[in-house]
């Protein structure tokens, strides 16, 4: 049954996916900043930039985005599964979504920590005696605040779907009501869009070098 | 003594159908609402607190001025009164005043719908308002702030010894709720219109709330970003902003006006709906260009994001990007004097009847081409540079948020006074509150203009003599304000309980929120209205009501 | 609700995306391996472009939405734009040329 405000269950789903549609504007927005903040800088100092990116581990860059790639296909195929009701395939789908989420977490972690060992941290450990250090230290303090924001956004993603996952065990969900499902499939695809503007931008600067 | 035992003696409750008042009791019943009628009671009680402290702090300020001298209060604490001030103002009050509290009242009301999209959401919105105000209020209570309400790097980030960090954190939250508050409008606006409810049939209030909305959800997640990147800043000593780490202060700026010059508009552009309502109803008149305030209602909106830079020409912005916004500043006036022009054509002929929601929009009219027109002088690069920080900003400011929000905020509520409570207030009261709060109002800022002319920095606790007399006007205007503010307060929750009850539709008013009872049922209309005329349609209704007249006779 | 149905993207067309965009992604990459001067970072941009519009349009099924998703969807980016142009044109004039 749909709620009291709306006319039906179509009309009810289609005014949420429409709400979620105007959540990831805001998003967008919100990540917007970061990336005018970032163009400003690469704009001051193109050099300081290309030569701080070599502190990026470019090989796991390139990994993480696949897997953000094959996740949102799963995701992709979940929304697929449950609008022709195929459980099954919907719980296997969501689940290796998860997995994929937790993978590309894990290997970031991993990053990070290296950038603790080799005091490319502002903030916990920043090594300022080497050659043009603060401007490395707004590189560096833009890698973590953008992959940072995002890595938030990818585990509350990761939460969302194992909601929906549980969800789906319990079977609350058919073809004529999903949007669940969907819109957090739609917030999961952002995230990975967002992925993949980060990625060129900080990790591809200067590996021909 | 023996009473006579007439009906009017019974204190029998006189019979009420069941509306969203009575339908159920209980706080419970309040806190856990999702109906959206209470929810903007909810924050009508919480924005109030807000209005009271943060005009505490102005009556203070004031009294501060009324001296060359720093006698009353510390330089240091002057700086966190005036901080206080201008975040508790328009972050906890002018920014949700009138869409969250009338908005959430009367947007399904007016569109013919039961509830917003996402009720839940709602009541979601006012929990996080709370946990952003009392963040905020926590602040204030451990030390204060002294940043002003612009939170201006580097001076936020390293050099201020207050509380920051918890302000920007209460905004931030804030911040949340604006978004989800302007996210439900624009999705009910935009699908749950009752049939018959064309876009163009929408009442223009509708059409504010809309462009409100959309700016509410572009904007905010920016000064959210630029909020938190300040408290990092300042929290680990990293960062983007502070030129000491070989940052750029500027960036900051862009950022945060990238929002609150907006904001000026999240203010602004529900007051300018409320308005139009009210010169229609009390002129008894169609909108004159009912296309045409639509569309400028939209293009304020999007011109207001073009223009943030005309807040940076002294702070080392580019001179071609600050001509640029100079320019675009300029384009802002002409939608907003298209709207003013067409409220006078309203009136012009009206069958005007004087009755204090109108005075209130008049007042308006009148405070907001002042405010508007010294904001061109503002624009003007050259003449910016002079009044730049004086109290000539200061004054224009006030007349565009204080005289055009929040006397269109109180002349809704006037307006919808019988709608929300079932009750009238008392007329006459109610005229002398609006001519009060004009005049004491005028009498506070105007003297700011001339102070700001003649030098007077703004955000200074003490001040050379020869400005004192314009500060003790200034301060006297404050007191009259404050006296006129009072007297709402007073008589509202006075009529609640004991004013005459008011019937469906007092004014014999256009627009579906008054087909529906007063104070409305539960679900809004018992039966879903259906709409086959445009909006404001008085003309038909009154030509019928005389030729039904000339009948009689 | 029929209507709807017809319109779901396949399993094939959602296989054939997530290809595409795993080529894509090894593309940059190696593009990213030769020096092009400014064009690495248009070419790493335009792919990234071409990226996220295939996601928009299919895995977020864009393509069959309706008139009002691409209004969202313009005013997001026209909005991202405003702050990002009138910024940068600031930066750009304040430091031309470098």
């Amino acid at each position: 049954m749909p709620n009291i405000q709306f006319r039906d269950l179509a009309q009810q789903q289609e005014t949420a996916e429409f709400g979620m549609w105007i959540f990831l504007a805001t998003e967008l927005l919100l990540f917007g900043g970061l990336f005018t903040s970032y163009t400003a800088f690469r704009y001051y100092f193109p050099q300081v930039f290309a030569e701080a990116s070599h502190g990026l581990n470019a090989v796991i860059g390139t990994i993480n985005t696949a897997i953000l790639i094959v996740s949102s296909l799963f995701i992709a195929l979940a929304v697929y599964a449950v609008k022709n009701g195929q459980r099954k395939k919907l719980l296997f789908t969501l689940s290796a979504a998860i997995v994929l989420g937790t993978a590309f977490m894990v290997l970031k972690g991993y990053e990070y920590y290296n950038h603790y060992l080799h005091h490319e941290f502002p903030g916990l450990s920043f090594d300022y005696s080497v050659a043009n250090a603060h401007t490395k230290q707004i590189y560096f303090f833009l890698y973590f605040a953008m992959t940072g924001l995002h890595a938030i956004h990818l585990t509350i993603g990761i939460f969302l779907v194992a909601f929906i996952l549980f969800r789906a065990y319990h079977r609350e969900f058919s073809p004529s009501y999903y949007s669940p499902v969907e819109n957090v499939g739609l917030y999961w695809h952002f995230v990975d869009i967002v992925w993949i503007f980060l990625y060129p931008l900080l990790y591809l600067i200067d590996i021909h070098h | 003594m023996k009473s006579e035992k007439t009906i009017e003696n019974l204190s029998v409750p006189p019979y009420q159908p069941e509306n969203y008042l009575n339908a159920e009791y209980g706080v419970k019943s309040w806190l856990l609402t999702t109906d959206h009628k209470r929810i903007g009671l909810l924050y009508m009680v919480s924005i109030t607190l807000m209005f009271i402290l943060g005009g505490f702090f102005a009556m203070l300020i004031r009294l501060e001025l009324l001296t060359p001298q720093g006698d009353l209060v510390s330089a240091d604490t002057y700086n966190k009164l005036f901080t206080m001030h201008g975040v508790i103002m328009i972050f906890f009050f002018l920014i949700p005043s009138i869409p969250a509290v009338l908005g959430n009242f009367l947007v399904p009301l007016m569109i013919g719908a039961k509830d917003l999209a996402f009720p839940k959401l709602n009541l979601l919105s006012w929990y996080i308002y709370l946990a952003g105000a009392s963040f905020t209020l926590w602040a204030l209570v451990s030390g204060g702030v002294d940043t002003g309400w612009t939170f201006y790097t580097p001076f936020s980030t390293t050099a201020s010894n207050t509380e920051v960090i918890k302000t920007a954190i209460g905004i931030i939250i804030m911040g949340f709720s604006s978004i989800l508050t302007g996210l439900n409008f624009i999705v009910t606006i935009h699908k749950l219109r009752c049939p018959g409810m064309a876009w163009f049939r929408l009442p223009l209030f509708i059409w504010a709330i809309y462009a409100t909305s959309l700016i509410q959800v572009l904007a905010t997640p920016v000064l959210t970003l630029a909020l938190a990147l300040v408290g990092i800043e300042r929290a680990f000593g990293i960062g983007i902003f502070d030129p000491a780490l070989g940052g750029d202060p500027i960036l900051f700026q862009h950022l945060f006006w990238f929002y609150s010059h907006p904001a000026v508009y999240i203010m602004i552009l529900p007051g300018m709906g409320v308005v139009t309502e009210l010169i229609c109803a009390f002129s008894r008149q169609r909108i004159v260009g009912y296309t045409g305030v639509a569309i400028a209602t939209l293009a304020i909106a999007f011109f207001g994001f073009l223009v943030w830079g005309h807040h940076m020409f002294v702070a080392g912005e580019a001179v071609y990007a600050a001509m640029a916004f100079s320019f675009l500043s300029f384009a802002v006036a002409v939608p907003s004097a298209v709207k003013v022009f067409y409220w006078t054509a309203t009136l012009y002929r009206g069958a005007i009847s004087f009755d204090a929601p109108l005075l209130f929009a008049i007042g308006f009219i009148g405070l907001f081409t002042v405010g508007g027109l010294t904001g061109l002088f503002l624009a003007a690069l050259g003449l910016d540079v002079h009044v730049h920080d004086t109290y000539f900003v200061v004054a224009h400011f006030h007349y565009i948020m204080v005289g055009g929000s929040m006397l269109a905020y109180f002349g809704g509520l006037h307006y919808w006074f019988p709608k929300i409570t079932g009750k009238m207030y008392p007329e006459g009261w109610a005229r002398l509150a609006a001519l009060t709060i004009f005049g004491g109002f005028n009498l506070t800022f105007f003297p700011q203009f001339i102070l700001g002319y003649l030098g007077m920095p703004r955000r200074y606790y003490s001040y050379p003599e020869n400005f004192q007399a314009l500060n003790v006007l200034s301060t006297a205007g404050a007191s009259i304000l404050a006296a006129g503010l009072l007297m709402p307060f007073i008589y509202f929750l006075w009529s609640w309980r004991y004013g005459k009850t008011a019937g469906a539709n007092p004014w014999n008013a256009k627009g579906l929120e008054w087909t529906t009872n007063s104070p409305p049922p539960k679900e809004n209309f018992l039966v879903t209205p259906v709409v086959t005329e445009e909006a404001y349609n008085y003309e038909t209704d009154d030509e019928q009501l005389e030729l039904f007249d000339e009948e009689d006779e | 609700m029929e209507n709807e149905k017809t319109k779901t993207i396949s399993e094939f067309t959602n296989y054939i995306v997530g290809g595409a965009l795993l080529v894509l992604t090894l593309s940059t990459y190696l593009a990213a391996l030769v020096d092009l001067g400014i064009g690495n970072l248009i070419v790493a941009l335009l792919i990234a472009a071409a990226k996220a519009s295939l996601i928009i349009l299919y895995f977020m099924h864009a393509r069959y939405s309706n008139r009002l998703i691409w209004v969202v969807i313009g005013a997001a980016l026209l909005w991202f734009g405003i702050l990002f142009t009138l910024t940068m044109s600031d930066y750009v004039a304040r430091y031309p040329a470098m």
